[in-house]
């Protein structure tokens, strides 16, 4: 019964959509008073009835409806109600289906929020935006069906992935959802407003709005999916350079880039071809997201379940997409009126465009580290994979006059500016940088070439930032998210330098040293957990008549049976001690791993400060 | 003669494609340096040279009653049901690490026998193997 209703729904859905794509086409004969309220009442419906279809599927994992198939496949009876509600996107089917509500939660918004925009404009960017819709309904209907039924019903589902029954993973989907489909409405308006020929500036500080809105969502999503990385999956790393995690990286510095140049194309009225390029390319990244992760073409460590065939529809249809907006830019470029006048190097805009480069850069650097081992195997069947050295190489020298740009570019004025602005003050606050840096870097005996000028610049934008905050005067949005970002590299830094590691195989009643501290393995106990069983280990760490207790857990889930590690950190202002343990099948060991690691808190703080200032621009009166 | 602002233009687009040309060129020069090859036990055995320089992974089954353990080291021998490698690992090991199941360790070849492994990896869930490992199991059924 709740599969039916979901899929009729959808294909209501999908009826709606074809009504919308065509009429938006034609719009021209038949544009009267009730046209407007009439897509109105017709998008209200569409967004009401995936609603429904989206509540159906959930009600089902709640109520563990095993007739259908999606449900039976990631859901079980002892499940905890909250992790049944959240298994409904933490599978294929379900995230498609969030992705759709999503989709089309954000038409709604937008066709209430442009009332006062040009007709033609809004209207365009409904067909666009249904053309989008349409595609994920077909993709959802012939692909991946949520509500496929099973029959004989089953008594018990399969469970969800241990691994993914987690706080940060149950709300990090949709989070990052709503970031990466925020970027279709920005793809949509921004090939609409090229056709209705909508002026660059007006067009600019209304999508600017939805810039700031999907740069947050994804910034937070990111940051979601890497804590959970750090304390679910046990490495006691943030970010390791994995294809998952790199596809998610990927938009986001398209869309920071966008970001910036969005302001210029407000305040000047240039770049707009750029801004109209980077809106496509965000879009393009998020849409390759979900294919590459979807599809399994991506050799990954997060590998969750997988199907070529989708992949190719996904391909596809971003292949029609990127051809349909390409081709419409190239038609309607005379269309673009951007002002002409004489460009001043020094000046804002060349700041802003300094950093849209770095952005590129990082963003070819991501790009080709994850695509590149694919190509290699479609040519000549050689698997291969990349490190982490290849980013790292790559991305941490060019950091140095990133930061320095970061720090200086800002303080530029719009059109004319003269270089006599780096005066004494900075150039004293540079010095002080590198001096600090200097005496950390030979304190701590790191490798000079790259750490001392990486230091200096990341501690010199410190500082100017926190200058700025006394002495500028424009708003603080971007003051703040400056700052947090030198934090974010700040602490990344520390991290990386000062983290140590220790690892060793321990019996019960083991004990081990490691630096001034020992390492003590008491005992083990079993708990009883909702859904699980699992080991508990009880560890102290001694250090100088100190003691620190961890108790670190191994969790074994029976549905489906899978053994997960569960870490215990204990995390203070400057520092995480993180210890984590695992059974080996053998003769009573476990493989006990202990890590130090310096500033980690200071990474989750510095990115909900970056995302702060996108609040506060949000909310800024004047743009 | 071309005037002031062509000239200008021209500057920035060769400026821009010199950037573009340079940056491409130290990616695929950084890339070249740092990918790791994936290789079957089998493929080791029959490789022409060995470099213990460059880092490899080295993928299959964990084989039976090959796990051996003591206080700093886990020592054992992956499998593709026709060759086999051992392999010596000081570090953390990821729950999933069993006898009879697929495994990938990262690391330097010794000799085509030794493996020295700097890192074994971690997988989601029991029922993945990695499409490496499917892929060399499935060339020796």
């Amino acid at each position: 019964m709740l599969g039916q209703i979901g899929i009729y729904s959808l294909y209501i859905t999908s009826i709606i959509s074809v009504f919308l794509i065509f009429s938006s086409l034609f719009f021209k004969r038949n544009l009267d008073e009730n046209f407007n309220s009439r897509i109105f009442s017709l998008i209200s419906i569409q967004l009401f009835m995936v609603l429904l279809s989206f509540c159906c599927l959930i009600y089902a994992f709640i109520i563990s409806d095993f007739s259908i198939e999606t449900v039976f496949n990631n859901s079980h009876t002892n499940k905890p109600l909250f992790y049944k509600i959240s298994g409904t996107w933490g599978n294929h089917e379900g995230s498609l289906l969030l992705w759709l509500l999503v989709l089309t939660i954000f038409l709604f918004v937008f066709f209430i929020y442009s009332k006062n925009l040009l007709f033609k404009y809004r209207l365009l960017t409904v067909f666009f935006q249904e053309i989008i819709i349409l595609g994920f309904l077909l993709f959802i209907l012939l692909t991946s069906n949520p509500f496929s039924n099973l029959y004989p019903i089953p008594k018990e589902g399969n469970g969800l992935n241990p691994i993914l029954q987690d706080p940060a993973l149950a709300i990090h989907p949709p989070i990052l959802y709503l970031g990466y489909v925020g970027t279709s409405i920005i793809f949509s308006s921004s090939l609409a407003a090229l056709i209705a020929g909508l002026d660059n500036k007006i067009w600019a500080s209304h999508i600017k709005k939805w810039v700031i809105v999907s740069w947050i969502f994804l910034t937070l999503g990111i940051m979601l999916g890497s804590i959970w990385a750090y304390y679910e999956l046990g490495w006691g790393g943030f970010w390791f350079w994995d294809p998952v995690e790199n596809v998610s990286l990927m938009p986001w510095f398209c869309l920071t880039a966008l970001f910036h140049t969005i302001i210029v194309l407000e305040k000047r009225k240039i770049f707009q071809s750029w801004a109209i390029i980077l809106s496509i390319a965000t879009f393009s990244l998020s849409m390759s997201g979900t294919f590459l992760v979807r599809s399994g073409i991506l050799n990954s460590i997060h590998t969750f379940a997988n199907d070529p065939s989708r992949g190719i529809f996904i391909l596809c249809f971003l292949f029609i997409l990127i051809f349909l907006a390409i081709f419409i830019f190239f038609i309607y470029q005379n269309n673009i009126s951007e002002n002409l006048y004489k460009p001043y190097l020094v000046s804002k805009e060349t700041s802003i465009m300094v950093n849209n480069l770095f952005m590129m850069f990082f963003l070819a650097v991501v790009l080709i580290g994850t695509v590149y081992p694919i190509f290699l195997e479609v040519i000549n069947g050689s698997k291969i994979s990349i490190g982490p050295p290849f980013y790292h190489k790559l991305i941490m020298p060019l950091l140095i006059p990133f930061l320095f740009f970061m720090a200086i570019g800002p303080n530029f004025k719009w059109i004319k500016d003269s270089l006599n602005k780096i005066n004494i003050q900075q150039l004293f606050f540079l010095l002080i940088s590198i001096l600090v840096s200097f005496i950390f870097i030979k304190k701590n005996d790191v490798s000079f070439l790259l750490s001392l000028p990486l230091f200096g610049v990341g501690i010199f934008l410190f500082l100017l930032t926190i200058k700025d905050f006394v002495s500028d005067k424009s708003h603080i949005s971007k003051k703040i998210s400056h700052f947090g970002f030198s934090i974010f590299i700040l602490s990344i830094l520390f991290n990386g330098i000062l983290s140590k590691e220790y690892s060793a195989n321990m019996r019960v009643g083991d004990e081990r040293v490691f630096m001034n501290k020992t390492i003590k393995f008491e005992n083990l106990k079993i708990v009883q957990g909702q859904n699980y069983q699992s080991v508990v280990g009880l560890f102290k760490i001694i250090e100088e008549g100190k003691v620190l207790d961890f108790n670190p857990e191994i969790r074994v889930y029976a549905q489906p049976e899978t053994i997960t590690s569960e870490a215990d950190i204990s995390t203070s202002i400057f520092s995480d001690n993180f210890l984590v343990f695992n059974i080996l099948k053998n003769n009573g060991y476990y493989n006990v791993r202990y890590q130090i690691k310096p500033f980690m808190m200071w990474i989750w703080i510095s990115i909900i400060i970056i995302s702060t200032g996108g609040i506060l621009s949000f909310f800024r009166k004047n743009g | 003669m071309y005037g002031k602002k062509v000239k200008l233009r021209a500057f920035f687009l060769l400026l821009i494609f010199f950037v573009l040309a340079l940056s491409i060129f130290l990616i695929f020069k950084s890339l070249e340096e740092n990918v790791i090859y994936f290789k079957s036990p089998t493929e080791i055995k029959n490789l022409s040279e060995l470099s213990d320089n460059n880092k490899i992974r080295v993928g299959g089954m964990v084989k039976i009653n090959s796990i051996k353990i003591n206080d700093k080291e886990v020592i054992f021998i992956i499998t593709d049901l026709k060759n086999e490698i051992i392999v010596n690992f000081q570090g953390s090991i990821p729950n999933l690490f069993e006898e009879g199941k697929g495994v990938v360790a990262e690391g330097f070849i010794k000799d085509r026998k030794y493996f020295n492994a700097t890192k074994i990896l971690a997988k989601h869930d029991e029922n993945y193997m990695p499409p490496e490992v499917k892929e060399a199991l499935k060339d020796d059924e």
